[in-house]
């Protein structure tokens, strides 16, 4: 079943056409990965389909709903979710709270009940608090749950990322390049882990350049190149393709 | 924290005894008036130091309690609850309306648009002169009496004041606590990541900011029924810049940075007046010293003082 569908994506920055109409479908329960050389418009896309960046054309289907112009916020209450390139984590807030927060969406208590500390609210804190320290524990960061996440060095701070994602127990996680910036041992933890999620009924969607990560773990791999899908298939069939080694590697690599 | 909760009862226990325990009503009266700026300094403490939005206009917000509530009591003598519940919910309108197109700016187009705003008011201020007495002021504002027992003198009405100052402050504690402040602090550092967690920013904001402008009209209503007499000076830009002085001084990432600051704040003149001429300078140093040594403000330099006393033991 599909999860995810965009059709006809189409995103323009000044004169620079980043996204020249990109369809991409991700299958319920797989891992996908989107792949492409740099400047290729993997996270133009990734913005658009999360919703922090608008789309000029196109249509999204995301679980059966037309989510194209929905707000970020409602599409993560649909049950999507997303890590950054760019770490966006809460740099002042502790491990925990920045790992509690991904649990939002199941909260509902509203401003006056917060201020009333009204049964209902602590409970949900209380329920907020056990599903993040659960997650501190998979992913083994629980000795840094009271530490400030910015001090936390940087592959750390990765897995606060993914945890707070986690917390929100999203239908679809979109990971924008996970690995970047790990080490070789951190990489292949991340791997195992993702593969992981799968079992969980995550829907696993990535940008990566780490090609081994994408290679081993992905089922159907989506290249981008220029604004424009060049190439789908499974990773043996990516390996093999004319069009993508020329987009990574250039003309001549390719003939020869 | 629990820690905060005990903090406050030992406030309030504080705020309990101080009027029986302060020599004459000139020290009461510092006080009361203490506790108004704290309140408006709470609802600011809020907006800026948990939701990262910044007010320079809050003083209009503090007029306009002070205003509506005093309006209609001094000309169409409305009982002073009526008055009171009226400009807090005319207050939250205006707060709502101006607040949804101003909050989705940033940074420093924000700091302009609430500048503007506290300048305009200011300006209806002194302009409605059928309704606000104009730059003459505004007299015959009713003090608050339940049934027959006036809180005219600065001992009774010094309760009232803190016992309002005590359940805001129990509110926002609270508020802190939940689900809410979670999304505030977290829009405060990343409105993206907040908003891709399911979290609607502009709604948080513009619900934050509408409370912060109502903590920041009670203050003013609590202040045209004590004096009775209101004119615009206190509801002018200086007291916009002095708020936000009160939460950077005592701390912005703290609710008691509020209450520190706006004590510290109101305290200041009474021992700077004797300086005459020099009192000016002397305030800027003070505050110049304070930003530049402890960048924590007042609750920083006692969470030091507390670690310290902790490790030696």
């Amino acid at each position: 079943m599909v999860i995810l569908d965009a059709r006809n994506v189409k995103r323009s920055f000044g004169g620079v056409k980043a996204l020249k109409g990109v369809d991409v479908t991700v299958q319920e329960g797989t891992i996908t990965a989107l792949i492409g050389p740099n400047g290729s418009g993997k996270t133009t896309l990734f913005n658009i389909l999360s919703g922090i960046l608008p789309m000029e054309e196109g249509e999204i289907i995301f679980m059966n709903q037309d989510i194209g112009k929905w707000p970020a916020h409602k599409r993560a209450l649909l049950g999507m979710a997303r890590t950054f390139q760019n770490l966006q984590i809460f740099q002042e807030m502790s491990v925990l709270e920045n790992v509690m927060i991904g649990g939002f969406r199941h909260t509902s208590s509203g401003f006056m009940a917060g201020g009333l500390s009204l049964p209902k609210v602590r409970g949900e804190m209380k329920a907020l608090e056990g599903k993040a320290i659960e997650l501190l524990g998979e992913l083994g960061l629980t000795s840094y749950a009271h530490v400030q996440a910015g001090e936390l060095p940087f592959g750390l701070q990765r897995k606060v990322e993914i945890a707070r994602a986690l917390a929100l127990e999203p239908k679809l996680l979109l990971l924008d390049e996970p690995a970047a910036g790990l080490t070789t041992k951190e990489t292949s933890d991340l791997a195992r882990f993702i593969h992981g999620l799968k079992e969980r009924g995550i829907t696993v969607f990535l940008v990566e350049h780490d090609m081994d990560l994408v290679m081993g773990i992905s089922e159907w791999i989506i290249v981008l190149n220029f604004g424009q899908k060049i190439y789908e298939g499974t990773p043996l069939a990516v390996k093999r393709e004319r069009t993508v080694i020329k987009a990574y590697l250039g003309e001549r690599r390719a003939k020869g | 924290m629990k820690k905060d909760y005990l903090l406050l009862l030992v406030v309030a226990l504080a705020a309990f005894a101080l009027p029986m325990i302060l020599p004459g009503d000139y020290y009461v009266e510092v006080f009361l008036f203490m506790g108004i700026n704290i309140l408006v300094a709470l609802g600011l403490s809020l907006l800026m130091g948990y939701a990262g939005q910044i007010s320079l206009g809050h003083a209009g917000f503090y007029g306009m309690g002070a205003y509506i509530s005093g309006a209609l009591s001094a000309h169409l003598g409305w009982p002073v609850p009526l008055a009171a519940l009226m400009a807090l919910v005319a207050t939250a309108l205006v707060a709502g309306l101006i607040g949804w197109p101003t909050l989705r700016l940033k940074g420093h187009y924000l700091a302009m648009a609430t500048l503007g705003l506290g300048i305009i008011l200011y300006i209806l201020f002194v302009q409605l002169r059928s309704i606000t007495g104009g730059a003459s002021g505004l007299a015959g504002i009713q003090p608050v009496h339940i049934g027959g027992f006036y809180l005219d003198t600065p001992r009774r009405y010094c309760y009232l004041v803190w016992a309002l100052v005590i359940l805001s402050f129990l509110f926002s504690i609270n508020l802190v606590r939940s689900r809410t402040g979670l999304a505030l602090r977290a829009l405060h550092y990343s409105e993206v990541a907040a908003s891709t967690l399911g979290i609607d920013v502009a709604k948080y904001k513009l619900q934050v900011f509408v409370f912060s402008c109502v903590l920041a009209a009670l203050g003013g209503i609590l202040y045209a029924h004590y004096i009775t007499f209101i004119s615009p000076e206190t509801f002018g830009f200086m007291y916009s810049i002095k708020l936000v002085v009160m939460i950077v001084l005592g701390g912005m990432y703290s609710l008691w940075g509020a209450l520190l600051g706006g004590a510290f704040l109101s305290l200041l003149p009474e021992f700077l007046h004797r300086l005459e001429d020099f009192e000016v300078m002397v305030n800027g140093l003070i505050l110049l010293m304070i930003l530049i040594f402890l960048p924590g403000g007042l609750v920083g330099l006692l969470q030091k003082i507390g670690e310290k006393i902790r490790g030696h033991s």
